[in-house]
């Protein structure tokens, strides 16, 4: 079932089209990676997701059911953090998780605040106010305030923003049990494309407000299509040896360093056949990356 | 909708801002009351000047009941200044935070939510005035004891038994709740079409300096509008210290003068009121949350 269900969106702010004929939908318990520039529209679909933009254009379903006739049902089984984590200053980490588990019609018991605390790794400052957390713990507490209701779908933007690498690498491996031990669907946007690449299952990404590219994250990254830099002391005597050799015809026209396109099997070979050239070789990394990728069908479009 | 009205009064409470109020209305009416203690009598004295040699005024001049009506003359043109310090920054406060986002993507209506704000408002304002009727009124009664009430009016005196006091300043603080009400409705508006604390917090003031710098001047052009502006009866509160008079001039007492003034004033403020609110209301339904 489609848990998510956007059909040809577009949201205009004057003459401006922030997004443009958006379509995509998010199958259940799937990870669902969002990415895009900064002002590519990314933050806009979200909060037309969410309701707090109006779109132009287009129609949102949720759980099969429109967004805008059933907004209020719909969002009991949503849980979100929108760009920064905005909070009550004046609030201690344990009051937000009160305050917004009252206005949810399921019973949050102490013991799910705790737990959710405790998820979220802020137990040990639960009574702080929240004017003496740090932009990371804030951050916390955003996902905790989304994650408290158990929700079905839960958006994340940019839930990454503020935290160190232990905070990333902890998000990560959260949206990895939410999804994989729970069940839950999760949409997110982050613009550290390595951590989405890790954690969805379907990509979309948007340019300009459009759709530029979408799919299985495996088969956007074809490994059949694996981008090599290769580093040497002597770029000119190595594109010679390389122009000899019978990966010739896998060079890329580029002047910013040798890159060759290649199926990801055949590195070994290249690097073996560039030894036996006796080309002094500093570094051969693959370049089969979501960032890759990501710069790739961006830049095309522009 | 208790809950989220539940949730709006807990951050009001919670919020340092709050406080400024109650303290500033607490020190100036101590400040008064103390100086009324320590130099009173020379305060009636002066009052009293031009009708010493006509009139003679037994007992107590300066009560607690004219302490009140003192301090009431004073504060109420103040007291909205302070209940624009909460009301205006209702929403454009968390548009600011960024906490728009976090309400407006509950299980609730927008409109619910704006309603719960209004009714968090609407309670701290009473609250305020609640706490100026007990510092100005009781306690008054409290340090300076009850008498009759001796009023100088323009070109007449009102002099009200001590016993028919009360529920006039009953009926003004019922009065003064539309007023501040008003004030209240009207910072609301002005908080939904902000996205910052400080812009809605200056127009409220700068509407009612307006506005009643309109409904106090006699020019005739502005004398058509008068009758609709909030400004010129906000202050109608005193209606309820004015007597009718009998054939032989001596005031009736449990009357009041003009009851129809009072009547039209409460009808005007409460239009205002509901207009401010609902007008409130479709700038947020339709507003873009891009804070």
């Amino acid at each position: 079932m489609a848990v998510i269900e956007v059909q040809s969106i577009s949201k205009n702010f004057g003459s401006l089209t922030a997004v443009d004929q958006l379509s995509f939908s998010v199958q259940q318990g799937e990870v669902f990676g969002f990415l895009g520039q900064n002002g590519s529209g990314k933050s806009t679909t979200i909060r037309m997701l969410l309701s707090l933009i109006h779109p132009s254009s287009g129609s949102i379903q949720l759980f099969g059911l429109p967004l805008k006739e059933h907004r209020n049902e719909l969002l009991e089984k949503v849980g979100a953090i929108i760009e920064r984590p905005d909070l009550y200053p004046y609030l201690t980490a344990r009051e937000h998780l009160k305050l917004f588990s009252q206005v949810r019609k399921k019973q949050i018991t102490t013991a799910d605040i705790n737990a959710t605390l405790e998820k979220v790794g802020l137990s040990h400052r639960s009574s702080d106010k929240v004017q003496t957390f740090s932009l990371g713990m804030k951050q916390r507490l955003g996902i905790g305030i989304a994650l408290v209701h158990n929700p079905e779908l839960i958006i994340l933007d940019e839930p990454t923003n503020g935290l160190d690498p232990q905070g990333i690498a902890d998000i990560r491996h959260l949206i990895q049990y939410l999804a994989k031990e729970e069940g839950k669907t999760v949409f997110v946007s982050s613009h550290l494309l390595s951590e989405i690449e890790q954690v969805a299952s379907q990509i979309l990404i948007i340019h300009q407000g459009k759709k530029v590219a979408a799919g299985d994250t495996d088969k956007l990254l074809d490994p059949n299509k694996t981008i090599v830099h290769v580093t040497t002391l002597n770029d000119e005597a190595a594109l010679l040896a390389i122009h000899a050799s019978s990966f010739a015809g896998n060079l890329l026209p580029r002047k910013d360093g040798i890159y060759f396109m290649l199926p990801k099997h055949e590195i070994p070979m290249l690097h073996k056949a560039m030894v036996l050239a006796d080309i002094a070789l500093l570094n051969v990394e693959s370049k089969n990356s979501l960032e890759d990728y990501f710069l790739q069908v961006t830049s095309n479009s522009n | 909708m208790w809950k989220i009205i539940s949730i709006e009064l807990y951050k009001i409470y919670k919020r340092p801002r709050t406080y400024i109020a109650f303290g500033a209305i607490a020190a100036l009416i101590v400040v008064i009351q103390l100086g009324l203690k320590i130099d009173g009598e020379s305060y009636a004295g002066f009052l009293m000047k031009d009708i010493n040699d006509t009139l003679t005024v037994d007992g107590k001049v300066l009560n607690g009941y004219l302490v009140c009506y003192i301090l009431l003359q004073l504060l109420l043109v103040h007291v909205p200044l302070l209940v624009a310090l909460i009301a205006a920054d209702m929403i454009s406060g968390e548009a600011n935070l960024g906490t728009l986002r976090l309400i407006f993507t509950t299980p609730y209506s927008r409109t619910q939510w704006v309603m719960a704000k209004f009714i968090a408002a609407s309670t701290y304002t009473l609250l305020l005035l609640i706490w100026l009727a007990f510092l100005a009124l009781f306690v008054s009664m409290w340090i300076f004891g009850t008498d009759d009430l001796f009023l100088m009016k323009s070109n007449y005196v009102v002099l009200i038994q001590g016993d028919d006091v009360l529920w006039r300043y009953v009926g003004a603080f019922i009065f003064a709740s539309f007023s501040l009400l008003t004030v209240t409705s009207l910072g609301f508006l002005m908080s939904s079409m902000a996205n910052n604390s400080i812009g809605p917090i200056v127009g409220t003031m700068s509407a009612i300096v307006f506005f009643t710098i309109l409904s106090t001047l006699n020019i005739p052009l502005f004398s058509i509008i008068k009758p609709y502006l909030f400004t010129t009866h906000m202050n109608n509160w005193k209606e309820f210290f004015d007597l009718q008079v009998d054939a032989n001039n001596e005031a009736i007492k449990g009357s009041i003068l003009n009851v129809a003034k009072i009547k039209t004033s409460l009808i005007v403020l409460t239009i205002h009121i509901g207009l401010f609110v609902a007008a409130s209301v479709l700038i947020v339904k339709k507003k873009d949350i891009l804070s």
